[in-house]
């Protein structure tokens, strides 16, 4: 694959960065060496155009041209109970908690885990599990996405999750990055893995939230190894400053006879762009990419999502709803490869969006590679307003047009909603919802 | 004072007028079937009463209970008291039934002045409403009308009427598309509901539904305007001799979309 780039100058201002964090940060040579091998295909690579394909709708120009401060030192000023707005209510939950993309083992809840279960921030896996810091790099591809090698360039912080095999952990395990007013004009590089085990099975919620309307840059990337028979389910949580600009990339490999149910909610920032990227490698294997995307303002929200189904006899369902108000911009780009041996493949791909206000718009773009030729794949897209009908149908019954309008905006992405199966995050999720469009 | 005046209403859909200079007077404890043929206005009358924006009144006026209805937005109306029970339900995916019925019964609440009742409270109401209709509770927990039959969305219709409680009920066809089981249990839920205080315009093209609901008063509707009036015994009179006795036949056909 090759991808046009801007040429070197967006590099540049990236290169200080690279060398404070090359002269300053202890990290093992084999880092070391990740980071510039990184670094070299970033700066080969520049930012993505317009011109590239997969960047098409989304401009990272608003990116490109800010000279970002790299937030390599612990700077957060948060305390323990601003974080409950975050935790969906819950307490029990095993909570791994970064503020300014620096972990924070006094904000977070990682006592009496699970059998297990093993949660290590990244930097303590360098010296204390360095068979599994040498997997970091192994799953997402860094050489061909200019984003998530300027993250393996710059990756100081994350987190580690592991799954022995045949464990099932009962309580979700989340991931909670937390961005203060300290991170102004800094970037942050959170990369994290989790591997489940054979047979096991695991909740994750990877939240992204902001206590500030700072503008920052958060630039991450999460890999992901789902061993054979096991399970992961998989929640994205993007809630970053309303001027905040996020990137993320999630990539999975999946083996045998492996689920991935993945769920991405993206309600935050100026500029969004998430990535869930799944191979399905093994036999019987299935993947749900589930997703809502909330936008309003001058919003700019983009979900990529990539489904390769590498082997026969798997499925794939995909339903991604977004609700756009205002002058805000989504996109959609699902695309699904289908091996020539992958057989029997049983894909669904269906995007629907809600336009709020008549300047609000969506690219919508589904795309289907299929090379074997005994295959199920389908896909669909809507773009719809509120139905006259029902409002009308809500107003004679006595509801008010406004909380009619809000009625039928939830109800639009109440299906989707309906999946998450952590019944904390789906009701934390519909009140935002609810709340979103007054 | 009566409590709906109609005066000279007309009303039009996009450029064609449907209502043409429409009077009718409706008092308290009184049941006023609505007859005519296919276009004639029936539907465009019901909505134009419950304040569909789609529909655009061009002249005459609309009293109800003293205030000018015209001036009122669909939901007031409803919070004064009218109900219109659609002809064709409309589907709201993603809404339960239970969700919408406390939430439209809250609204009438708080237009009288009174607290909202919680879920469990209402849990309450809906079982005896319930019984009313002969509907099931399981279909409370469903999206509201989301893969009803046509009957049971009729029933709805009745169920939300019975939970509402209004001065007004306006019954939009309320008999298409039922079996005569179903139109019984409809019909027996209209009457149940009959009070010295409130009254019921019954919109229908067939007398079948008037052997259940009984009216005081018949009006044949066409082209836009109320051609006759009587008792119950016209709608039978209408039964037996169709409508072109009336209109002359020039407007059994007309505008059978628009209706």
């Amino acid at each position: 694959m090759t991808i046009p780039v801007a040429a070197g100058s967006a590099a540049e201002s990236y290169l200080a960065s690279f060398e404070q964090l090359a002269t300053t940060d202890r990290a093992p040579e084999a880092v070391q060496a990740q980071r510039r091998a990184a670094f070299d295909r970033f700066a080969a690579l520049g930012f993505p155009t317009t011109r590239n394909e997969d960047w098409h709708f989304t401009s990272v120009s608003p990116i490109a041209d800010e000279d970002f401060v790299l937030l390599s030192s612990r700077s957060g000023d948060v305390r323990r109970q601003e974080l409950d707005a975050f935790k969906f209510g819950t307490t029990d939950w095993h909570t791994i908690v970064f503020v300014n993309g620096r972990f924070e083992p006094g904000l977070s809840d990682l006592r009496a885990l699970e059998p297990g279960l093993t949660i290590h921030d990244l930097r303590s896996t360098w010296t204390g599990a360095p068979d599994v810091a040498a997997r970091i790099g192994t799953i997402v591809d860094w050489q061909n996405h200019s984003f998530t090698a300027l993250n393996s360039a710059l990756r100081l912080d994350g987190s580690v999750v592991r799954v022995a095999k045949n464990a099932t952990i009962q309580r979700p395990i989340h991931l909670l990055f937390v961005t203060d007013a300290n991170a102004a004009k800094g970037m942050l590089h959170p990369r994290n893995l989790i591997v489940v085990g054979r047979n096991a099975s695991a909740t994750v919620i990877e939240s992204y939230v902001s206590t500030t309307d700072a503008m920052y840059f958060t630039n991450a990337v999460t890999e992901v190894s789902i061993e054979d028979g096991a399970t992961l389910r998989h929640y994205k949580i993007q809630r970053e400053g309303r001027r905040a600009f996020h990137v993320g990339t999630i990539e999975a490999k999946q083996a045998r006879d492996s689920h991935f149910v993945s769920f991405s909610f993206a309600a935050g920032a100026a500029l969004s762009r998430t990535n869930v990227y799944t191979t399905l490698g093994g036999e019987g294997c299935g993947t749900t990419l589930n997703g809502l995307y909330l936008l309003d303002g001058e919003q700019h929200g983009d979900h990529q999502t990539q489904v390769i189904h590498a082997e026969p006899n798997c499925f794939s369902r995909e339903l991604y709803k977004g609700i756009l108000d205002g002058r805000s911009h989504g996109v959609f780009n699902g695309k699904v490869y289908v091996h020539p041996i992958a057989q029997k493949t049983d894909g669904k791909q269906t995007n629907n969006t809600l336009l709020l206000s008549d300047t609000a718009h969506i690219d919508t773009k589904p795309q289907l590679e299929i090379f074997a030729d005994d295959v199920k794949c389908t896909h669909g897209a809507t773009v719809g307003q509120i139905d006259r009908t029902a409002l009308f149908y809500l107003e004679s019954r006595g509801i008010n047009a406004a909380q009619a309008r809000r009625l039928l905006t939830y109800a639009f992405a109440a299906d989707v909603l309906e999946t998450i199966e952590v019944d904390a995050i789906r009701t934390g999720l519909e009140a935002m919802t609810l709340e979103r469009f007054v | 004072m009566s409590l709906l005046e109609i005066t000279g209403l007309r009303a039009n859909v996009g450029d064609k007028e449907i209502l043409k200079g429409l009077d009718l007077t409706v008092d308290a404890g009184e049941i006023h079937a609505v007859m005519g043929p296919n276009g004639s206005g029936k539907s465009t009358l019901a909505q134009v009463l419950a304040g569909n924006p789609a529909y655009e009144v061009t002249g005459g006026t609309v009293r109800y209970g003293g205030k000018d209805l015209l001036e009122m937005q669909p939901e007031e109306r409803a919070q004064s008291g009218m109900f219109l029970a659609f002809q064709y339900p409309v589907e709201i995916p993603g809404v339960s039934n239970a969700y919408f019925l406390r939430a439209a019964y809250n609204e009438m609440r708080k237009a009288r002045g009174e607290d909202e009742v919680d879920p469990l409270e209402f849990a309450d109401i809906m079982e005896q409403k319930l019984a009313l209709v002969d509907m099931d509770p399981a279909m409370l927990q469903r999206s509201v009308n989301t893969g009803f039959s046509g009957g049971e969305k009729k029933r709805n219709e009745i169920l939300q009427m019975a939970v509402l409680e209004p001065k007004l009920a306006i019954l939009d066809e309320t008999d298409s598309g039922l079996d005569i089981d179903a139109l019984r249990i409809v019909a027996d839920g209209v009457n149940a509901l009959k009070r010295p205080d409130n009254a019921t315009i019954v919109v229908t093209h067939y007398q079948r539904l008037l052997n259940y609901i009984v009216p005081d008063y018949v009006h044949v509707l066409a082209n836009g305007r109320i051609l006759k009036s009587g008792g119950k015994d016209l709608a039978l009179e209408l039964e037996e001799k169709g409508y072109d006795w009336l209109t002359g036949g020039s407007t059994a056909a007309v505008g059978a979309g628009a209706a």
